[in-house]
């Protein structure tokens, strides 16, 4: 069976992008979730829908528009939650209904909500291309250097924001990296998970190896390899029983954060 | 030696001042206690100190040869911190963060000297454990090694000893003490132990608006109605 759902070379490709992106996603997912910001994910990915939409309905391509508008936002929530008038969860779900509903008026006035919109909202494996693939290389590539390079100081700035500050560290030049990765790590995501699930990849590996790590680097290797292989098995599971991708894969995410669970608590 | 300069500063949240019109000065070797009441602006002048903070007005003087990043800083406790996986010899090493650039990794001298705040604390044993599984009083221990490793002419401790039992309290003043007489560091606390803290403090800086603002010498401030309601308060 293996071989044969290799045999589509759509699959192929959305297995490539999907390992590399749940790989940078739980990377960054340690820290993000350390920090209490686990649902920026959810919100980036709001506010790429919306994008998304806008782009189908002008007739662009969806990454040319959706990657600037995502990388704007988060770079935005970011400074949000900073400043101490919103607070940074608030700040997110505003930004995040506010776009979903610019996505939702958009198409509804357009195109309607066709397929191209489903898929956006629960994703699909046939929306990679090529480029894609090229893109999602690069990226991770990118995540994993920028991960190991400044592992130390993202462990300082995850654990103490304002000691890091006091001595020195630029937390705030840390902090937007991990956001701007995220932000390109999710729009490239979403395409294959959907906009509603693809905050999950995010946040269930990291949560998971919390429960059995007890140091920040074996929960960052942990949360990868589980991010990998979760995704591995939801994308042969959703082949097997012919469900969506996205679902399959979030479904067998929480299943590994139960088993985890269990696990932490015998220990 | 004045190392630090405080001139008519002032400080607040969203325009409204917490601390208006402050003058103060910390000089080497000093043992300076910030006393006073919750909401007085003790966390917030530390910050301001510290740089985390910028100030409405006035002026924080650093001495020449003495600079901010010369300042080791133990905060008031964070929320983040209850459920953080981290080794104990790794949130040390942390505290050399500050001094090594875009250098990405940690070298000799780094653990070196890691090594020897921990030693100086008494928490080598338990370098290898896990953070959060730490007491209260080890948590804070490893806290003053990390602030010690960033740097150790001055270190500004908020509130350190306030999820402490008596005797953590006791040995943690006593670690804090000997810092201070026996490596000549400069010791600045904010606390609400009067009584503890007063016992080895040379100087007080009592915050609580105008009519209640007190800086001098500690055997000054006891003598104070402010100093005796403070004390009495807390027998
Ligand atoms: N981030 C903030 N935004 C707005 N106001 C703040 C903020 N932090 C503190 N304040 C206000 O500033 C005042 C001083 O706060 P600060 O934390 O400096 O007090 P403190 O003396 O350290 O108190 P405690 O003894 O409880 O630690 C308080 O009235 C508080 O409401
Ligand atoms: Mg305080």
């Amino acid at each position: 069976m293996l071989l044969e759902m290799f045999s589509y070379s759509f699959i192929t490709r959305a297995v490539v992008v999907g390992s590399l992106v749940s790989l940078c996603a739980s990377l960054l997912g340690v820290s993000l979730v350390l920090k209490r910001y686990s649902m920026i994910g959810d919100g980036l990915s709001h506010v790429s829908f919306g994008a998304m939409s806008v782009a189908a309905a002008l007739n662009v391509a969806p990454l040319a528009l959706s990657v600037p508008v995502v990388l704007a936002a988060a770079f935005l929530l970011l400074r949000l939650s900073e400043s101490s008038r919103i607070r940074g969860d608030a700040a997110i779900a505003v930004i995040s209904s506010s776009a979903l509903a610019v996505g939702v008026i958009v198409t509804s006035l357009t195109t309607g909500l066709n397929t191209d919109v489903c898929n956006f909202m629960f994703g699909s494996v046939l929306a990679m291309t090529d480029s894609d693939v090229a893109l999602s290389v690069v990226l991770s590539v990118i995540v994993i250097v920028v991960f190991a390079l400044f592992y130390n100081k993202i462990f300082a700035v995850t654990f103490d924001e304002s000691f890091s500050r006091a001595t020195g560290v630029r937390a705030g030049l840390y902090n937007t990296v991990i956001a701007l990765l995220t932000a390109v790590t999710i729009v490239l995501g979403m395409r294959i998970m959907g906009a509603l699930l693809i905050s999950s990849l995010v946040i269930f590996p990291a949560l998971s190896a919390m429960r059995v790590c007890r140091r920040f680097k074996s929960v960052a290797l942990c949360a990868a390899g589980l991010s990998l292989c979760c995704f591995l098995f939801g994308m042969v599971a959703s082949y097997a029983f012919e469900t969506p991708v996205g679902a399959s894969v979030v479904v067998v995410d929480l299943a590994v954060f139960g088993l985890f669970c269990f696990l932490g608590r015998r220990r | 030696m004045n190392l630090i300069e405080i001139r008519d500063l002032t400080i607040g949240y969203d325009g409204k001042p917490v601390v208006s019109g402050l003058n103060f000065d910390i000089s080497e070797g000093d043992y300076l206690c910030i006393l006073g009441e919750n909401g007085s602006g003790k966390s917030s002048l530390v910050k301001a100190i510290l740089g985390l903070k910028s100030a409405y007005s006035g002026h924080i003087h650093f001495a020449q040869g003495f600079s901010r990043r010369e300042i080791g800083y133990m905060p008031q406790k964070t929320e983040v911190q209850r459920d953080f996986p981290a080794g104990v010899f790794e949130v040390v090493l942390s505290g050399c963060q500050g001094a090594m650039g875009l250098k990405p990794f940690y070298g000799r001298a780094e653990k070196r000297r890691a090594a020897s705040a921990m030693e100086r604390l008494g928490i080598t044993e338990i370098k290898n454990e896990c953070y959060r599984n730490l007491s209260g009083g080890q948590q804070q221990r490893v806290l003053l090694a990390r602030a010690l490793c960033s740097a150790d002419r001055m270190i500004l401790l908020d509130e350190p000893t306030t999820a402490l039992d008596p005797p953590s309290t006791a040995e943690f003043y006593r670690i804090i003490e000997s810092l201070n007489s026996d490596d000549g560091v400069t010791v600045v606390m904010v606390s609400h132990d009067t009584a503890g803290a007063l016992e080895n403090s040379n100087r007080v800086l009592h915050l609580g608006g105008m009519e209640s603002m007190f800086f001098g010498e500690t055997a000054d401030y006891v003598k104070t109605k402010l100093g005796k309601k403070f004390l009495g308060g807390d027998e």
